[in-house]
């Protein structure tokens, strides 16, 4: 009787989060491939059914027939599209690269910190993470709007005679991006570093490689590991990217998924916002997957 | 002529009193913070010395080779190597080498590459690298694991690697720390005499830091002994085995038998000594001690001989006690006897026939014997 | 990694939590001015606070974004845990592998495709959408994050304390109450405030998969930032920043004080 309660209980471990996510994770994806392909009607909701299971198999069939494409034509005809999903790649790999170069330096800082500090550091990285996305990208829109404080102080200073734009500019997104993707990038990069044996950086200077060169040959090699696993966190949601966007890279600015919210909440147009959505799905596949790899394989080494 | 420990050394420039040194450590002071990890410490090493550094964890030992390496600065006095201060030079430009206690093995990097590391910093034309590390390669025999990985290679491999790469650039020293601290004892002890073999066909100064008072003896010309950042005592194994400066050292290394009392008189270069409880040694080798000195009589147990029937006494030191213990250990059994008085000596012997006449047992009433130069007295 | 902590390390550093906090001290001290142009100083004040509490659209908001997050956290926090159990101890079931990308994908899924799809199913199935909606899809993404959490602490896990417990005669589902669970209970909790957090925060989700009547606070925010900074907002915001804020700090103080009891009840034992 034990041993089969034991067996039963072990099963719904995996059971119960398995179909929890099958429907509320994989089984929507499915619906949005569905509706990427049904056509438009003003209705709700808006856009015709495609199936149903009061039709039988026949009616599948029918159906079958009745999909169209005619909503990713209209993604590729259409010039917007191309270029938001194109300047959403380019924002975000742009972004990405900042990220690093900015989290490296404190990261690698972290690493080299005494002991001691170390947990207290790594609090105050997670920390702003743990606070609100959207106060935090609302917090910059009173520090770079032109009669933002940036403006004020740096007029004080005398460096500037007339407030800078930056407000609803790219460089305010990446700003943005910079720095609400920060702790995504320090902590792997973090991660890395802490792992790493100091005595080889001395190994190495002890073989007659100075300091800056042993960054260079040893301590970059060993933390690619972290730099991939940091962009990838940062890349793949900064392209789909909404609030930044919206509340810092004003009304001109191209990104899909601002794209996607006002096709969706402002067009109405469920069924062209599902390709939209299907498509970036497929851009963001790869790093996606990449992603997973990198994941499972920390995984395994931590065994 | 007499020897301590039964070695005849052709090499020994520590004795010449023109030779000069290699590398000295003159007035060496280290502190972290508040702590003295090293305290106005000064040494000599000679040249294609195989010199060990010897003592328990915290002693100052690692610090001491890792300023040499250029690690760490001493907080006063100086550091000199074939005459040159090294103070100001960087660990990257220092011509000695050091072989990590870990290893240190560059992951990313497979074997041949660790080995090139150094000979490529220093920007040898490609021809010799390759030359060079495959000698290194075949010289500890791992020609055919050339392209692994660290993580592919065995603890005995990477220990390899690790030495070739740290010989790799001939070095004027080498510097070992804890060389073979994370091999197995079998390989451990083979290991001990592949490294004294390397370092006499390398012609190399090597300076090996260990906590393993076998591994020093084993392998080293001279070890110096240090205790709270303080030399202890620098000499032979021999010496140091035999004639230990002090308490400490006797205790450190090898098992010893110390026996307190006071030093009544020295006549006729024979001292004696009454521990107050019935007790009389008859000695030779007093040291500088004199009458009157509170001392202590060291004596090793294999120096102790054994026996069921009282020795005679003519020659030698004798008491007699119960035999408490005996741990038979192969190539030597080692009694446990406590003395009459209540003191428990320990005394070992040598098993040299597979067969034995006198067999003792536990509770048996023994004797033990030894003779005047068999001890040594300290005073310290 | 130790050695030499140089002045280039502790500059970036420095730097780099500049970066990081000064933007929310900004807004935290810009919520106590006084004057509603809010970049500009014109003395200490606390009115904007008080005005929130005649806000009544604000004030159901936050009602509502409380109960969801209380609500999708608890859930969230034993679905996670499950899968993280799935992960680490059957390395071998079939779909493994589609399981555990549907445990990652969703930490680097856009929101927007997150919330679109989510909002399909729930019109697909003809379900109403309200508060349920609203704490189905946040259970769904935060069960991923508690996942990763309470995974990482699994996989460091000592089995043997479990092995020990068997040897002793507990079966496997008592083993797993009396020691597993209270061994990751730290994660466990971690993982559920970060599912908290993350149902606090949440926009992009929120506002595809809520209806009339389910406004969670962000989505309030939202609208209000769209028309421009105000010190009323920076106010609710610092009111979050501090709860969080304060949550977080707890938590790490009363973790420290354990493990600086235990390391003092550790060297008392030594002595003994």
């Amino acid at each position: 009787m034990k041993r089969v309660a034991t067996a039963v209980a072990s099963r719904l471990v995996i059971i119960i989060p398995y179909l929890w996510l099958l429907v509320f994770f994989l089984v929507p994806f499915l619906i949005v491939f569905k509706i990427s392909l049904s056509g438009t009607v003003i209705a709700m909701p808006p856009y015709t059914p495609v199936f149903s299971f009061a039709d039988g198999v026949s009616g599948f069939f029918a159906n079958l027939a009745r999909l169209s494409i005619d909503n990713y034509l209209w993604l590729v005809e259409d010039a917007l599209y191309v270029n938001a999903y194109i300047s959403s790649i380019v924002i975000a790999a742009v972004s990405t690269a900042i990220t690093m170069l900015v989290g490296f330096p404190i990261a690698y800082g972290m690493a080299r910190a005494p002991a001691a500090l170390r947990p207290t550091l790594l609090m105050l990285v997670i920390l702003p993470f743990w606070t609100s996305f959207l106060i935090r990208v609302y917090a910059w829109i009173g520090i770079l709007k032109p009669e933002g404080l940036l403006n004020q102080f740096l007029l004080w200073l005398g460096v500037i005679d007339e407030p800078l734009i930056i407000l609803n500019t790219h460089t305010a997104i990446f700003i943005g991006i910079v720095y609400s993707y920060l702790p995504f990038m320090v902590l792997p990069l973090y991660a890395s570093l802490e792992k790493m044996d100091y005595s080889l950086i001395e190994a190495a200077q002890d073989l007659g490689c100075p300091p800056i060169a042993a960054f260079w040959k040893i301590t970059f090699p060993l933390a690619i590991p972290g730099v991939v696993a940091g962009c990838l966190l940062v890349f793949i949601p900064a392209v789909g990217e909404f609030v930044i966007p919206d509340l810092l890279g004003g009304s001109r600015t191209l990104m899909i998924g601002k794209t996607l919210w006002s096709e969706f909440f402002n067009n109405r147009d469920w069924p062209v916002s599902s390709a939209v959505a299907v498509v970036l799905l497929l851009i963001l596949v790869v790093p996606i997957m990449y992603f997973q790899q990198v994941q499972a394989r920390a995984q395994e080494q931590d065994r | 002529m007499k020897s301590l420990g039964s070695i005849r050394r052709s090499f020994a420039p520590w004795a010449d009193a023109s030779a000069k040194p290699y590398i000295s450590f003159e007035n060496i002071t280290k502190k972290f913070g508040d702590f003295i990890a090293v305290d106005n410490l000064s040494l000599e090493i000679f040249e294609r010395e195989f010199f060990a550094l010897l003592g328990a964890s915290g002693c100052g030992k690692s610090t001491l080779l890792r300023m040499l390496a250029g690690f760490e600065a001493p907080t006063s006095g100086r550091i000199l190597l074939d005459g040159q201060d090294l103070a100001g030079i960087p660990p990257y430009r220092r011509p000695v080498n050091m072989m990590f206690q870990s290893y240190a093995l560059f992951p990313h990097m497979s074997v041949e590459h660790n080995i090139a590391f150094g000979l490529k910093q220093d920007g040898m034309p490609k021809a010799d690298i390759e030359r060079r590390v495959d000698e290194m390669l075949k010289l500890v025999k791992l020609e055919q694991f050339a392209k692994r990985k660290p993580h592919q290679l065995s603890g005995g491999q990477r220990q390899r690697v690790a030495l070739a790469r740290s010989v790799a650039k001939r070095p004027k020293v080498l510097l070992l720390d804890e060389p073979l601290g994370a091999l197995d004892k079998k390989l451990r002890e083979e290991t001990q005499f592949e490294l004294v073999d390397l370092q006499h066909d390398l012609g190399l100064t090597f300076i090996v830091v260990t906590h393993d008072q076998e591994e020093a003896m084993t392998m080293a010309d001279r070890i110096a002994i240090l205790d709270k950042g303080e030399v202890v005592q620098v000499a032979t194994p021999a010496e140091i085995y035999e004639a230990p400066g002090s308490r400490f050292v006797a205790d450190f290394v090898g098992t010893v038998n110390l026996i307190e009392g006071e030093l009544k008189e020295r006549e006729n270069g024979v001292a004696r000594i009454e521990d107050g409880q019935g007790l009389t040694i008859l000695t030779e080798d007093a040291g500088d001690a004199a009458a009157g000195d509170r001392v202590w009589f060291a004596i090793r147990p294999e120096k102790l001989k054994v026996s069921a029937a009282e020795p005679d006494r003519t020659d030698s030191n004798a008491a007699e006690g119960e035999i408490y213990d005996i741990a038979y250990l192969g190539d030597m059994t080692v009694f446990h006897i406590r003395l009459d008085d209540g003191r428990i000596v320990k005394a070992s012997t040598m098993n040299s026939a597979r067969v034995s006449q006198e067999l003792l047992t536990w509770h048996d009433r023994a004797w033990i014997s030894f003779r005047p130069d068999a001890g040594v007295v300290l005073t310290r | 990694m130790t050695g030499s902590w140089t002045r280039f390390n502790i500059v970036s550093i420095v730097a780099g939590f500049a970066f990081l906090y000064l933007p929310i001290v900004l807004l935290v001290v810009y919520s106590f001015n006084e004057s509603k142009l809010v970049t500009v100083w014109a003395g200490f004040s606390t009115k904007w606070y008080f005005e929130l509490f005649n806000n009544r659209g604000l004030l159901d908001a936050a009602w509502v974004t409380a109960r969801v997050a209380l609500v999708s956290a608890t859930v969230a926090t034993v679905l996670g845990t499950l899968a993280a159990l799935a992960l680490t101890r059957y390395t071998r079931f079939r779909g493994r592998v589609l399981f555990s990308g549907m445990v990652f994908a969703p930490l680097v899924m856009p929101e927007v495709i997150t919330g679109l799809s989510l909002l399909l199913l729930f019109v697909a199935i003809g379900f109403d959408r309200g508060f349920m909606t609203v704490t189905l899809a946040h259970i769904t993404f935060s069960m991923c994050f508690v996942a990763v959490v309470v995974q990482s602490r699994l996989l460091t896990f000592d089995r043997s304390l479990e092995e020990a417990a068997m040897d002793l005669g507990a079966p496997p589902v008592k083993t797993f109450f009396a020691i597993t669970l209270p061994v990751i209970m730290p994660a466990i909790v971690s993982g559920w405030m970060l599912a908290f957090t993350l149902s606090l925060d949440d926009l992009v989700i929120a506002s595809f998969t809520s209806g009339p009547g389910a406004t969670t606070l962000p989505m309030k925010i939202y609208s209000q930032v769209r028309l421009g900074v105000t010190p009323e907002i920076n106010a609710v915001c610092t009111i979050l920043i501090a709860i969080v804020t304060v949550g977080v700090i707890a938590a790490s103080v009363l973790n420290k004080r354990r493990e600086v009891q235990r390391r003092r009840d550790a060297q008392a034992a030594m002595r003994v």
